[in-house]
């Protein structure tokens, strides 16, 4: 324990010189080497997957970053171009190209990141906890019979994370004792990237590919992807929006919600929902937010209509301002709002679209 | 075909949590304790199969601490056929219980396993796909819907992923998780709890099935999080566009 305090203290304050001293003095496997295993969609590297990398970056200094993509084509050759830049920290990028990965399938993906783990021998294993990392990651992890650590919010010293439980109503800080790979996924919204210093076209890194000769097709090929049915929408992703516009139960209607979905446009923002609302029927579920949907921690987070339940709040309690408007002055969600307005919103809601600056 | 279902006691969803004020955990004594709502609706989805004809068992298995009978006992007063309880005295992580319950299959033989996506406690959403890997067979996370095919031994299962709803086909035998789509769990009627009483659980533990239990991970601390700073509440909408341009500054 004495040692372990010990190695937290310097991490913090020392610079990185000394810790690399004292690192290799200890213990070689000490070392960290990062593996980011990345999402890509379009021929683009998907944003959360780059705050995978800088939470990757906050594991150590002298951390070298290699980023995972694999697919198939053309997509995937620009997916591997954009990413080499994407961040000045990555110093690879490994791409494996095969027709397995055309579907993001758990069988052959946990496979691959198992395979790359056995070549690359990475102390550290990371990957963005949305609904692709989550499939996926925890059965790499059991491949690799380690523990995952799921949905970190904060990264304290290399082994050592915070993560929400409970809903978010307790956090909970983990140290991880098992052996190499050290396996987290990562809440996107907790490492935001700096724009400008993620701009590195001067110092790409390297592409290379991802040796698959000995990649056994035991196990895969018992799924098969069918099809995906999305909504296309010109909205920012929910994701990462600056400003999220949420609809609850008291918006009655599928009909009524254009009604949020119209102050979204004047506002730019993302639509989200709860869970009744998404239970009625009023939208697709991949706009749910809360415990078990998407969190999000935009800018401004406006409900409307919204009680406030425990798991919803799970999914929004980081939003740096948020604003409730509900004609029930006792509902919980005034606990959590900035800003709330008692009122009925089938009256606020035009008045705000009316009166909102136009953007 | 039999199906085993994975059920976890957790702090029941609508219970306001509180932080032990030595920071070890959370408060669990005299605390209402309920089934994980994914779970109710992994034994729902389970007992719907069964009801359709394509299978013939539904065993409940549950891990932890004596009362873990309990949930095991409303599963089986929701209608499954019979229980196992691995008794173990401490928390399990997902890894562990993931070890169990293919210790578990390895002598039951289902030919399909359902669990919850996550357990509202921990919020791990690791388990099922866990056991899957260390099983070798396919996985249908988040599952919204589910349909079996038994000439092709095969389920179609619908996804709920970011960019909407994703459809797979799985060969069985196979691993599912459950969403909260999937469906809208029963409620065990009187009969059906009396009844549950003379339902056997088969109890086991971790050296019953060579499972050694060891734990890679330690909790540090719980603590409560940050509270957020008591909030105004306005009495129009220009007061509101007032104070997010000019206070807030976030339009």
């Amino acid at each position: 324990m004495a040692t372990r305090g010990l190695l937290g203290a310097i991490g913090r304050r020392a610079s990185p010189l000394s810790v690399c001293r004292y690192l290799s003095f200890t213990s070689a496997s000490r070392t960290i080497s990062t593996l980011v295993i990345a999402e890509h969609e379009g021929g683009s590297i998907k944003a959360s997957s780059v705050n995978a990398v800088e939470a990757a970056k906050l594991l150590g200094h002298d951390n070298s970053i290699s980023v995972l993509l694999a697919g198939s084509g053309q997509s995937l050759q620009e997916a591997a171009s954009t990413a080499s830049s994407c961040h000045p920290s990555i110093s690879q990028v490994l791409v494996a190209d095969s027709d397995r990965f055309t579907h993001s399938l758990a069988e052959p993906w946990a496979r691959l990141i198992q395979l790359v783990q056995q070549t690359g021998v990475y102390s550290h294993v990371v990957a963005a906890s949305g609904s692709f990392g989550k499939n996926i990651v925890p059965r790499a992890a059991a491949l690799l019979d380690v523990s995952p650590v799921t949905d970190v919010t904060e990264i304290s010293e290399p082994r050592q994370f915070v993560r929400p439980i409970y809903a978010g109503n307790a956090l909970c800080t983990v140290r991880y004792t098992g052996a190499d790979p050290c396996v987290l996924t990562i809440r996107s919204t907790s490492f935001p990237v700096d724009l400008q210093a993620a701009d590195s076209k001067s110092n790409e890194a390297p592409i290379s590919q991802v040796d698959l000769s000995t990649f056994e097709e035991e196990s895969i090929g018992k799924s098969r992807y069918v099809k995906l049915a999305s909504q296309d929408t010109e909205r920012p992703d929910l994701g990462n929006a600056r400003i999220v516009v949420t609809g609850g139960r008291g918006l009655k209607s599928s009909e009524n919600f254009k009604m949020i979905e119209k102050l979204a446009e004047k506002l730019g923002a993302a639509v989200g929902a709860t869970r009744a609302a998404v239970d009625s029927g009023f939208v697709p579920n991949d706009l749910q937010v809360g415990q078990t949907g998407k969190i999000v921690a935009p800018e401004l987070y406006m409900a409307f209509g919204v009680s406030g339940a425990i798991q919803h709040i799970a999914g929004m309690r980081d939003s740096k301002v948020i604003v409730a408007v509900n004609k029930d002055s006792d509902a919980p969600i005034f606990q959590v709002a900035d800003y709330g307005l008692v009122g009925d919103l089938f009256e606020v809601i035009p008045e705000l679209i009316e009166k909102l600056p136009e953007k | 075909m039999k199906i085993m279902v994975a059920i976890k006691r957790v702090v029941d969803y609508a219970v306001k949590i509180r932080v032990k004020p030595d920071k070890s955990g959370v408060e669990t004594q005299n605390v209402k304790m309920s089934m994980n709502p994914f779970c109710e609706i992994a034994l729902e989805e389970a007992l719907r199969i069964k009801e359709s004809g394509l299978a013939s068992e539904v065993v409940a298995v549950s891990m932890g601490p004596p009362q873990c009978v309990d949930t095991i006992r409303t599963g089986l007063a929701m209608g499954a056929d019979r229980g196992i309880h691995v008794e173990y005295p401490d928390a399990l992580y997902p890894l562990s219980v993931a070890k169990l319950l293919k210790a578990l299959v390895e002598v039951e033989k289902p030919g399909l396993l359902i669990l919850g996506k996550q357990a509202i406690d921990d919020d791990c959403n690791q388990t099922g796909q866990m056991l899957a890997g260390l099983l070798r067979w396919p996985q249908g996370t988040f599952a919204s819907k589910v349909i079996l095919d038994k000439e092709k031994q095969a389920a179609t299962v619908d996804r709920e992923v970011d960019g909407g709803i994703e459809t797979l086909s799985l060969d069985l035998p196979a691993v599912i998780t459950t969403d909260l789509r999937l469906n809208q769990p029963r409620y065990a009627t009187l009969p059906n709890i009396m009844k549950a009483k003379s339902k056997v659980v088969k109890k086991y533990t971790p050296q019953d099935l060579n499972v050694e239990i060891k734990a890679d991970l330690e909790v540090v601390q719980v603590t409560e999080p940050p509270k957020r700073k008591v909030g105004v509440v306005l009495s129009s909408v220009d007061e509101l566009i007032d104070k997010l341009k000019n206070e807030a500054r976030v339009i």
